[in-house]
């Protein structure tokens, strides 16, 4: 909301500086985001009579003037205006000036003739006709007065204002005007506010209720609308006070009936209207829906098919407005205009949002009415339009109106108590602080005892129950009041994670000390994310859902795999020269469970990794989904089968498997992918559904007794079909529970020329235990004996 | 006699020449193996008057022990100098850099959030996590947010169909805890949140902590204690906070957080713009009727609440100019957070 210092002391005779307004404000809710200090900068420009035009010597176009300037004296100024003359008086910047823009003005030689300053333009004060007029003629500002010569313009012209930009929050519809702000100007000030003349001659002999027909069939979305008529209206210019407002509020003078409609929503915050009665089919005005696909052509020339969404003002047959929006083509004021009907109207914020966000159609009316007016509004804005008319003396007004509302709240009232009001505070404000920082905002205010009641002044809305006046107090007291003080009297309570929640912490910090780099990506990617990792409609993370609205595609699509992100992520490091490196995230998936489009997708936990570099390889990866699972899924039997995951290498990667259930997969990214994200090296990823291994946590610690006695160890190498899977034969020994076998590893693996074509050399360690005794040399070579023949009988293995 | 006066003169003059255990352990098997030279004297005795036998064996064993004794003497000295040996041409540069174990570390946004949960979970806060994508009753009409509100125009909210929406801040943790849980509450409610936002402060999914208390009697100086202790933690000691009014329809009074900047301790610079503050949070007393739509008896309890953005307090903290630099997931950024504070 802007608002000029200069508007705001005429409701407030405001006895503070610029600055210390602007930390008042601030202390009371009010945020100054700018502060423009017009024309403070304009220095320098004079006054001065020019005396004396002859032509420069030496260049066909310019003059060469002699000017009095006053105590500045006599100068010499070169121009190439054509519009002066000797005699007039006009602006003359000097040597050292400074102009509005910020140019600034030196002596200067032109084509051999010494210049001491330069004439200005209107333009060149920040000023058109609608400020001064001549203004904004094409040439030099010809001053119409005779004026003192040698005297700063800018005084003069009273060009000097401040412009404060406040921040007015949503709760406050109230304070989008100049009078709303001097309101909290005057309350914090604690200086008396000065209302707006409302008052105005009644013409007995005009009637608006015998001249016209008012009819509102809408009450639903136009709680209140107000029509008064005013006839014999002379259309003129506005007086130059009315002018200048408008200019500083960057608003263009139209003629004085606009112009006042402009100045009450300026001033009061009530966007109002006016017909020509003439347009007005049999004088009448009908509130109403539209008809479905009625059309109307607003006054900017615009075209629009509307809907019975969309609130009208018509006449006996058509519409003549779009209601709080933009007035009809058809029933606009012109120049010919000679008796007008003044409209002031609640309309709901909601459906005139909607309309002009599905019309796209905005207006300052429009924009006004979005933030919500309240009914008091409606009708001061309606009384002060009518005194400027009466003011100005354009008009005779009605004696009477139609006032057409439902109902109407007139008196609310707020019963608490003094004690309800500090408990929300947490302080004791005293009483006669409360009772006083309310009257200054226009609270009527009865305390009896502990128990107070408050009138709510009619143009706040916001204000509902204790709570609200609790704020409005503690604003004006100061919010420096409140003292910190520790939940003293709240129940002592246990905080902290739950074991879910520390899970995750746990699983995060197991990979942070495997020198993983955690990461954050976005929770929605571009739908050809999932061609690229081709993920096509059989599998079941293409149930995704899309945004409507998205920022663009490739942010419209919620993932229902992180795995393209982390790839993604370990490219572009790739990219970047970061040529080695391992990364992981643990964020939310999205499955589009719904059954209708009213239910949430599900929404559940995953734990996506990769590695790159040249010391990373199937098996360090591996490795890592190992240690995930010794942590967390102690006691789980897993497995690690080919994995058909067609983002990956065919032969280089893996479903894991704990107890049965596949839990996650992992292995080399497609060379092809890793090409189109422009990574000349192999990335190694993997997925875990996090809550499908949540199902399997067995964290908790349970100490095994170690075995005070000695361990005997057994190596064995084999000679295999090397297609047989090195898993398979562990498991194909594992499951037969030998007697005292502790573990077995692999140690050694060889292909080559030394054990034959479609052979592999392996050898394993076996280690053998028992927690009660020495174990002799004899038993445990009898294992290894079954061991060896259930080697050869399953896979036809030989010793080597 | 003259026999092993000899032997033990050449024992003596062989172990000068002696320059490596190799040698010395070859020349003690010479002498004193068990087919050395002392023990050959041994086998002259059948030659001995057996009067004189005794006296010989004596003497005989005394050479043997006195030759041992110089092979071990000599032996020390040996093993020493070779050890020594041994170490210089094991010797390592050690300036030469180590085999690099890395550390890896969790994300800034992270750490900071886990900090903060820490300083509150310490106050006696749980933590709740909501759905992401939630209802529209959730996000907006429990908070007090209706259909026509103006608030609705404060965020761009990315929606799914009508009542199904990205949620626009972690608001709907406080609605959802409520309708569960009977007061006294404590929770925090941190997770993702999006809006249709995308400049160098704004990314369209960012970070939020939800705060919320309900009990008998709290206050705004409730709501101060907290936040001073909590930027105590995250912060430092000397910050100080400032309230100032505001508004979110959820609470009702309430208040924009501000603390002192952390760059120029209120002096006014360009990270705080000359005010000297930074604004981190908005907070206040939790409307009445959130209290009563989520069946909470409001004139039993009142509620506090406060949301604050993890990745502006991340930024202030650790100096970063740029949201986005938090999503491009550089190593090489990322890496500079494995120290803990």
């Amino acid at each position: 909301m802007k608002a000029p210092l200069s508007w705001l002391k005429e409701y407030v005779d405001i006895n503070c500086t610029a600055e210390e307004l602007k930390d008042k404000l601030f202390s009371c809710g009010f945020e100054v985001e700018g502060m423009d200090y017009i024309a403070s900068n304009i220095n320098k420009i004079v006054t001065c009579k020019i005396e004396k035009i002859e032509k420069h010597p030496n260049a066909d176009k310019l003059s060469v003037c002699q000017v009095n300037a006053g105590s500045y004296g006599k100068l010499q100024i070169i121009t190439n205006a054509k519009n002066i003359f000797e005699g007039a008086i006009v602006p003359v910047a000097l040597d050292g000036a400074t102009l509005f823009n910020n140019e600034t003005i030196s002596n200067g030689e032109i084509r051999g003739v010494k210049s001491f300053g330069m004439f200005c333009s209107g333009e060149e004060l920040g000023i058109n006709d609608d400020w001064y007029e001549g203004a904004g003629v094409n040439g030099i500002l010809i001053f119409k007065e005779e004026l003192p010569l040698g005297e700063e313009v800018k005084k003069l012209l009273e060009l000097e204002d401040v412009m404060f930009d406040i921040n007015v929050t949503a709760n406050r519809p109230d304070c989008q005007s100049i009078l709303g702000i001097a309101r909290e100007v005057s309350a914090v000030l604690d200086l008396p506010l000065k209302m707006p003349d409302l008052s105005y001659a009644k013409d007995f002999d005009v009637s608006t209720t015998a001249t016209i027909n008012v009819n509102n069939l809408a009450y639903d979305l136009c709680p209140r609308y107000i029509s008064h008529l005013v006839k014999d209206v002379k259309i003129e210019s506005s007086p130059l006070w009315l002018k200048r407002r408008l200019f500083r509020m960057g608003i263009r003078s139209i003629n004085n009936i606009v112009d006042i409609t402009n100045y009450v929503l300026l001033e009061i915050g009530q966007p109002m209207h006016a017909f020509d009665l003439k347009d007005l089919e049999r004088n009448n005005i009908v509130i109403r829906r539209a008809y479905e696909n009625e059309k109307i052509i607003t006054l900017d020339e615009k075209e629009f098919a509307l809907n019975k969404e969309n609130l009208v003002i018509c006449d006996a047959v058509k519409p003549i407005a779009l209601a709080g929006i933009m007035g009809g083509l058809n029933s606009g004021i012109k120049d010919d205009t000679v008796d007008i009907v003044f409209e002031s109207a609640k309309f709901v914020r909601d459906n005139i949002r909607k309309t002009s966000k599905a019309l796209g159609q905005r207006s300052d009316s429009s924009s006004r009415f979005e933030k919500g007016v309240d009914s008091y509004t409606t009708e001061i804005g309606m009384q002060r339009a009518l005194n400027l008319i009466y003011t100005l003396g354009c008009g005779k007004i009605a004696f009477d109106n139609y006032d057409l509302y439902e109902y109407m709240v007139n008196e609310n009232y707020i019963n608490t108590t003094i004690d309800k009001i500090n408990g929300v505070l947490g302080i004791d404000v005293p009483v006669e602080n409360i009772v006083n920082y309310l009257e200054r905002l226009n609270f009527e205010v009865n305390v009896d005892g502990n128990n107070i009641s408050i009138k709510i002044p009619a143009y706040r809305e916001d204000i509902e129950s204790y709570p609200d006046i609790a704020e409005e107090i503690i604003r004006e007291y100061g919010y420096d009041h409140i003292k910190s003080s520790l939940l003293k009297t709240c129940s002592i309570t246990n905080g902290g994670r739950n074991d879910q929640q520390n899970s995750i912490e746990n699983i995060k910090n197991l990979l942070v000390g495997y020198g993983f780099n955690e990461i954050i990506t976005y929770s929605f990617v571009s739908e050809k994310e999932y061609d690229m990792f081709k993920i096509d409609k059989t599998c079941k993370e293409h149930k995704f859902i899309k945004i409507i609205n998205p920022l663009g595609e490739d942010l419209s699509v919620m993932r229902t795999t992180l795995l393209p992100s982390v790839v993604r992520i370990a490219c572009s490091n790739v990219n970047r020269k970061n040529y080695d490196g391992r990364i992981f995230e643990l964020a939310k998936v999205y499955k589009d469970t719904r059954e209708s489009e009213s239910d949430l997708p599900t929404e559940s936990l995953a734990l996506s990794f990769a590695t790159f570099g040249a010391e990373e390889n199937f098996f360090t990866i591996k490795g890592v989904v190992e240690g995930i699972l010794d942590n967390f899924c102690n006691g789980c039997k897993v497995e690690y089968k080919p994995s058909t995951t067609k983002c990956m290498h065919p032969t280089r990667c893996a479903d894991i498997i704990v107890n049965g259930a596949i839990v996650g997969y992992f292995g080399q990214i497609l060379p092809s992918i890793c090409d189109e994200l422009n990574s000349d090296k192999p990335i190694f990823a993997g997925e875990i559904f996090y809550e499908e291994l949540t199902k399997y946590f067995n964290d908790k610690i349970l100490v095994k007794s170690v075995s005070k006695f000695p361990q005997i160890e057994r190596d064995l190498a084999i000679l295999i079909d090397k297609n047989v899977l090195c898993g398979d034969i562990i498991s194909a020994i594992s499951e037969q529970n030998f007697a005292n076998l502790e573990s077995i590893k692999l140690f050694d693996i060889y292909e080559g020329a030394q054990v034959g074509e479609g052979k592999k050399s392996m050898a394993f360690n076996f280690v053998f235990v028992n927690a009660e005794r020495t174990l002799s040399v004899e038993e445990v070579d009898s294992v290894m004996e079954e061991i060896r023949k259930l080697l050869l009988e399953k896979f036809n293995a030989e010793r080597r | 006699m003259q026999e092993i006066n000899n032997l033990r003169e050449k024992a003596k003059l062989e172990l000068e020449k002696v320059s490596s255990t190799k040698e010395l352990y070859d020349l003690k098997t010479t002498f004193v193996g068990k087919n050395g030279l002392v023990t050959g004297l041994l086998r002259g005795m059948k030659d001995i008057p057996a009067e004189q036998r005794a006296e010989f064996g004596k003497v005989v064993n005394q050479l043997k022990e006195e030759i041992a004794s110089y092979f071990d003497e000599k032996e020390k000295v040996l093993v020493e100098k070779e050890t020594f040996e041994k170490f210089e041409k094991e010797r390592v540069d050690i300036t030469l850099p180590g085999v690099k174990q890395k550390s890896g570390s969790l994300h800034p946004l992270n750490i900071v959030k886990n900090q903060i949960l820490e300083a509150f979970c310490g106050m006696g806060f749980e933590i709740f996590e909501g759905p992401e994508i939630d209802s529209d009753y959730y996000c907006f009409q429990a908070l007090n947010i209706p259909k026509d509100h103006p608030a609705r125009d404060m965020q761009d909210t990315f929606y799914f169909s009508e009542n199904v929406l990205l949620r626009p801040h972690t608001s709907p943790g406080q609605v959802r805890t409520m309708e569960k849980k009977a007061p006294p509450i404590k929770i925090l409610s941190p997770g993702r949140v999006y809006r249709a936002d995308d400049d160098a402060s704004h990314s369209p999914m960012f970070h939020q902590i939800e705060g919320l208390v309900v009990d008998k009697g709290v206050s705004l100086c409730d709501l101060k204690g907290l936040l001073d202790e909590f930027v105590r933690i995250i912060f430092n000691s000397e910050t100080k906070t400032r309230f100032r009014p505001s508004y979110f329809p959820f609470t009702e009074p309430s208040v924009e957080v501000d603390v002192t900047c952390c760059k120029c301790h209120g002096k006014g610079c360009s990270l705080c713009k000359g005010t000297g503050w930074i604004e981190i949070l908005g907070a206040g007393v939790v409307n009445k009727k959130v209290l009563e739509m989520s069946g909470i008896d409001s004139e039993v309890y009142s509620g506090l609440a406060f949301g604050l953005g993890i990745e502006r307090i991340t930024m202030i903290k650790y100096g970063i100019s740029d949201i986005r630099t938090l999503f491009e997931n550089n190593i090489k950024f990322l890496s500079q957070f494995n120290r803990r504070k």
